[in-house]
């Protein structure tokens, strides 16, 4: 468990992720909180479904009842300052 | 900011298809495609497609985006494409950012179809980040569009049609199949594809998955177990594979998050690969002027991408204002040609799944 990577971009592992559940965390939301899971260049495209599975099996239910995590904007990597100057242009125009 | 009429995220199959149809009824176009390359998924597939003339079967896969750009060449004044620019996102007034190389700029779209398509799925087992476990997508892109050849001995996870064809085509390659794996119990793919492996001597082991891969710097063993009845590997039913690489094609799952930003009411559907946007008949989203097609809203083939494609083409132009004469006539083609691509046993899962998120009456 030690060795298997659920995310790839944070680096965490089913062991993380089990210890986190046996804490008391039930939630996709609180794990993002507490491990960025999710929260890196791919923002959840690989581990997401891994994570849904592992939290669903974990509480006793099937995935469509639970909670799923919430995705916000960007859906990858922008550089402050490409969206600085894009605000620039949108000014002038 | 820029304004425009319809903007299509994604110029796969779906995408390109939309473009044709809300062309042809008048309106302007913008397609945005994350890659250099239009096409999508379609610019891998180098086997011939299945099906009815109407979808380019026994066409390649390859062929079928030149087909599609010839007949959006009549539009030309109408359609701009957007290629090597990512789509960051869809705010709920329907502005989208979106960053091509290092400018990031935001257009106003009256209509947007999303033809995202869907991405891969993994598992997990230990040591899954050695190098040399790849998805399926990831070999098919090196093989036939860079190429490279992946690696010499292979196990593929998986034998859906993804899996066998992607193995088939490796060994056309020259790289060696050591196994097919799959954790269900019987062949998911088409008996045509799994019969072409058999008969190249490729054993193809169901119920069985990857209880762990070993290597230090790279993949160099998969260890391979029977499942039981619970999907639970069986202690001692251990095989070893030497392989340098593993390829995993455990299905799609669709890539909806600009959906759910963009307010749409959403829902985890198993039969559709994941979470899903709540659609009508018309391919409409739960937000106005909002549409899908292809993957993104659950996962078929490229010929079903197509056909909502056109789909969600005609519904947006009509939204926008715009009219054909023989309008009704081509809807109700369409969806007869999805009708019979979802018929019979092969259909049932995706019939199920689109029951589920289809609002109104019409079901299928």
């Amino acid at each position: 468990m030690k060795n298997t990577i659920i995310c790839r971009c944070a680096d965490i592992t089913l062991e993380d992720i089990n210890n986190l559940l046996s804490s008391g965390v039930t939630e996709i939301e609180e794990i993002k909180r507490f491990t960025r899971l999710g929260m890196g260049p791919c923002q959840g495209r690989t581990c997401m479904q891994l994570i849904q599975r592992i939290v669903a099996n974990h509480n006793g239910v099937s995935i469509d009842q639970i909670k799923m995590h919430t995705s916000r904007p960007p859906v990858t990597g922008v550089k402050l300052n490409q969206i600085s100057r894009g605000a620039r242009n949108d000014n002038e125009s | 900011m820029k304004t425009v009429e319809l903007a299509i995220v994604g110029a796969g199959p779906a995408g390109l298809c939309a473009a044709i149809s809300a062309a042809s009824m008048g309106s302007n176009v913008v397609i945005i495609d994350r890659c250099k390359d239009i096409g999508g998924q379609l610019i891998k597939q180098t086997h011939m497609f299945f099906g009815s003339e109407k979808q380019y079967a026994s066409r390649r896969g390859i062929d079928i985006p030149n087909i599609l750009l010839d007949e959006l060449k009549q539009y030309e004044e109408k359609i701009e494409i957007i290629t090597d620019a990512t789509v960051l996102a869809i705010y709920e007034d329907k502005v989208m950012t979106i960053l091509q190389g290092e400018n990031y700029f935001k257009i106003k779209p009256e209509a947007i179809i999303v033809a995202t398509g869907a991405s891969e799925r993994v598992l997990a087992f230990p040591n899954n980040d050695l190098p040399g476990i790849y998805g399926a997508g990831a070999v098919q892109t090196l093989m036939n569009v860079y190429g490279v050849k992946p690696g010499d001995r292979v196990v593929m996870v998986g034998a859906g049609n993804i899996g066998l064809i992607v193995s088939y085509q490796m060994i056309q390659a020259g790289v060696e199949i050591v196994a097919v794996l799959d954790a269900a119990p019987t062949i998911g793919g088409y008996l045509v594809h799994a019969s072409k492996l058999a008969r190249l001597d490729v054993p193809i082991l169901t119920g069985h998955s990857i209880k762990e891969a070993t290597g230090t710097e790279s993949l160099e063993k998969i260890i391979a177990w029977k499942l039981d009845e619970k999907w639970q590997g069986i202690e001692g039913t251990e095989i070893e594979l030497e392989v340098d690489v593993a390829c995993i094609s455990v299905g799609l799952t669709p890539l909806s998050e600009l959906l759910s930003q963009a307010g749409c009411e959403m829902k985890y559907v198993p039969e559709l690969g994941g979470v899903v946007p709540l659609i009508d008949q018309n391919l409409e989203t739960t937000v106005n002027n909002i549409f899908v097609a292809g993957d993104v809203s659950g996962i078929e083939e490229a010929s079903s991408a197509m056909v909502e494609g056109y789909i969600a083409g005609l519904y947006a132009g009509k939204k926008l204002g715009y009219s054909l004469l023989d309008f009704d006539e081509l809807v109700d083609d369409y969806k007869m040609q999805l009708n019979d691509l979802r018929s019979g046993h092969h259909g049932d899962r995706i019939r199920n799944g689109i029951n589920k998120i289809m609002r109104g009456e019409e079901k299928c």
